[in-house]
């Protein structure tokens, strides 16, 4: 059916049965996940102002209680599939902060041994499938987990991640159709922070009045568009979709408003420019996740403040322990250039064994 | 007496066997299924394995393929139909980026068993946007096999051995082959039980001494006509060797040719900058280059976008009279 999931009876979402399933330890495990991400990427920001990063870094502050909150909502057989913002996607699905700092310091103990950076996390092991450098790209790939899971006969689904300005790319109509037509469980999120690098929402989407996720209405696709700030509200409405996916076998799109703090990366010379200093202040003080779970939770009477102080000072004690473990390990050898190409040839197979696989030299 | 049967038919008995070997095994693409294949190939294979096996998709290759490269992480084996792989073109990021590098930049956490297979070629008058020949663009990139069978038994082989490889390969093929005869043995026939042949080894097509034709895809077949003409015409005995696969390359067998007749063309219908050839005869340069008693030459189509006329587009792809041509300028 195509319309938008009416699953705006009760507002308080914190009532929902999703979240008032939820123990007082999973919910300071929420806070603990968002404070982790946040406190991982101040200490990738400091060290990249340091020159000890490379390339770029996309940083996720501002837009934590989306991953941690739809995250939370998933089982074995559920998979994860993000674009370059990665981070907190991949600290949510539990992947260590040393593998993943390591990572974009460029280390042989990286998550992807040095070879991916910080756009390209990925833990198959967790179900985390990147980790994606190209706008829009990862899209089909996560229709394609949700055929995957669908031809196996296993009752799962695919939250596939994407940006607001990622709407636009053909990939991504292409890849709705495809999960509408073939009745895929993937569940696309788009992360709406407004701004499609410098460009404005306004400036570069035409979409119905209703918000950007109602173009699945042209995909004959549930969609929805839930505020991004509170926890409760992600999960009550990402468990809508990852419902569907599971016992109907159909594709969503969860629209959901967030905002990043810093720049489209750290390397955005213009983030204060294209957004004015007002605005990105006004988020910082009244749309913060983690301050508004912080302050949730403290209403609940479920931590203190000083619960909080305990929580962010083990994640920034985590963080550093991170930092000093990248600056410590080593960069990959020269010899790992051919390492990681072709599976056949890594496992030394008969097949990766038969001609010539490398051209160098 | 050898069985003989179609380039196509040898290719559906290679689909056909891996369906049944592999549940994981799945046949997408534009028409493979209710149509029965634009081109055929697979044609009975949906009504045999039914809507699960064998799926008809949008037209919309840069998001099935993409699917399909997706599924392939999750241990799906899909077998991806371009209907002429110029539309490859379309699903470029989705074959150039994510099949090819997941891995890489995982640090070998993933791998995509895909295949993405269709004819690759010229000459049937088309147009350009219909003839592209992109072995040498996806050759070019670590991470993506490329194969180009040249007859039925090899298409056979090679389309069984591409299924089962773990990492992408890129099966191009010909239509204009696909009509061709050849042998190949019923799988009772065979010792194994069924017919492999291995991504990365050539075949000498043709004995000879004194020249090396070096090809691949249709131009094998170009190739084998030139040495006809040589041999009968201008006493030359000429070695045919079908490279079959592009990346893995079997240098050895190109370097053994060379060693033996002292002369080298290499022969395609790709586009001549930085084509196979360009390839090929770096290599031979830089590996054989005692052995050789003249250039190695090269002869491609035209360096033109194919051209629709049917009997201009003809002079843009190679013949046996111009490879005979040129063969008598360094023999």
């Amino acid at each position: 059916m195509a319309s938008k999931s009416s699953n705006k009876s009760s507002t308080n979402y914190a009532d929902d049965p999703i979240n008032k399933s939820l123990s007082n330890e999973e919910k300071i495990e929420l806070l603990r996940t968002m404070v982790r991400i946040r406190r991982f990427e101040q200490t990738s920001l400091k060290h990249y102002q340091g020159d000890k990063i490379g390339g770029f870094l996309h940083l996720y502050i501002g837009q934590e209680s989306v991953a941690v909150g739809s995250i939370s909502l998933l089982g074995d057989n559920d998979h994860v599939i993000t674009a370059y913002r990665d981070h907190g996607h991949a600290l949510t699905v539990g992947m260590g902060m040393n593998e993943c700092m390591a990572e974009v310091f460029g280390k042989a103990t990286g998550c992807s041994k040095g070879k991916g950076g910080s756009m390209h996390y990925f833990a198959p092991d967790k179900n985390y499938w990147g980790g994606h450098g190209i706008v829009g790209g990862q899209t089909p790939l996560g229709a394609g987990l949700a055929f995957a899971l669908k031809y196996k006969g296993l009752e799962g689904c695919c939250l596939c991640y994407l940006g607001d300005g990622a709407i636009n790319q053909g990939a991504f109509h292409e890849s709705l159709n495809l999960a509408s037509l073939w009745d895929l469980p993937v569940v696309y999120i788009i992360e709406n922070n407004g701004y499609s690098m410098g460009t404005s929402q306004a400036r570069s989407s035409a979409h119905p009045e209703e918000g950007l996720a109602a173009r699945a209405e042209g995909y004959n696709m549930a969609w929805d568009k839930i505020e991004g700030v509170s926890i409760y509200e992600v999960r009550a409405g990402v468990q809508k979709a990852v419902e569907r996916a599971h016992k109907e076998s159909r594709p969503s799109i969860i629209e959901i408003l967030t905002y990043r703090h810093h720049g489209h990366s750290v390397a955005d010379a213009n983030a204060e420019k294209y957004r004015t200093k007002e605005e990105i202040q006004r988020y910082k003080e009244e749309h913060d996740p983690i301050e508004f779970w912080k302050q949730t939770l403290i209403a609940e009477k479920v931590i203190t403040e000083e619960d909080y102080k305990k929580i962010n000072s083990e994640a920034g004690a985590e963080a550093n322990e991170a930092a000093d473990f990248a600056l410590k390990s080593p960069f990959p050898e020269e010899s790992e250039i051919f390492d990681d190409i072709y599976w056949e040839v890594d496992n030394n197979t008969e097949a990766g064994r038969t001609g010539r696989h490398f051209f160098h030299k | 007496m050898p069985r003989e049967i179609t380039y196509r038919e040898a290719l559906r008995e290679g689909l056909d066997e891996e369906l049944a070997y592999d549940d994981n095994v799945v046949i997408i693409g534009e028409e493979v299924a209710e149509y029965n294949g634009a081109y055929k190939v697979t044609e009975g294979l949906w009504k045999k394995w039914g809507d699960k096996r064998l799926i008809d998709a949008p037209i919309s290759e840069a998001g099935f393929i993409g699917m399909g490269i997706g599924a392939s992480m999750l241990g799906i084996r899909p077998v991806m139909e371009l209907m002429f792989y110029s539309f490859a073109y379309v699903a470029f990021d989705q074959m150039m980026n994510n099949a090819a590098t997941c891995r890489y930049m995982s640090g070998g956490l993933t791998n995509c068993p895909i295949v993405v297979r269709g004819p690759a070629n010229g000459g049937t008058n088309v147009g350009a946007t219909h003839s592209h020949t992109p072995e040498n663009i996806f050759a070019n990139m670590p991470g993506l096999k490329v194969v180009s069978p040249s007859d039925p038994y090899d298409v056979k082989g090679l389309i069984k051995s591409a299924i089962r490889d773990n990492d992408p390969v890129y099966f191009m093929e010909s239509t204009v082959l696909y009509g061709m005869t050849g042998e190949v043995p019923s799988n009772d026939e065979l010792e194994d039980g069924e017919l492999i042949v291995p991504i990365g080894k050539a075949k000498v097509k043709r004995e000879g001494t004194d020249i090396s034709l070096i090809a691949h895809g249709r131009a094998v077949l170009t190739s084998l006509a030139a040495a006809e003409i040589l041999a009968e015409k201008y006493d030359i005995n000429a070695e045919v060797l079908d490279l079959r696969s592009i990346r893995p390359i079997d240098e050895n067998a190109i370097m053994e040719t060379v060693r033996k007749t002292h002369r080298a063309i290499y022969i395609e219908e790709n586009k001549p900058f930085c084509g196979i050839g360009a390839q090929v005869s770096s290599m031979i340069m830089e590996q054989a280059f005692d052995d050789l008693d003249a250039p190695v030459l090269r002869i491609t189509s035209a360096d033109a976008p194919a051209f629709y006329s049917p009997p201009i587009e003809k002079l843009q792809l190679p013949t046996p009279e111009e490879i005979v041509e040129r063969a008598l300028t360094i023999c």
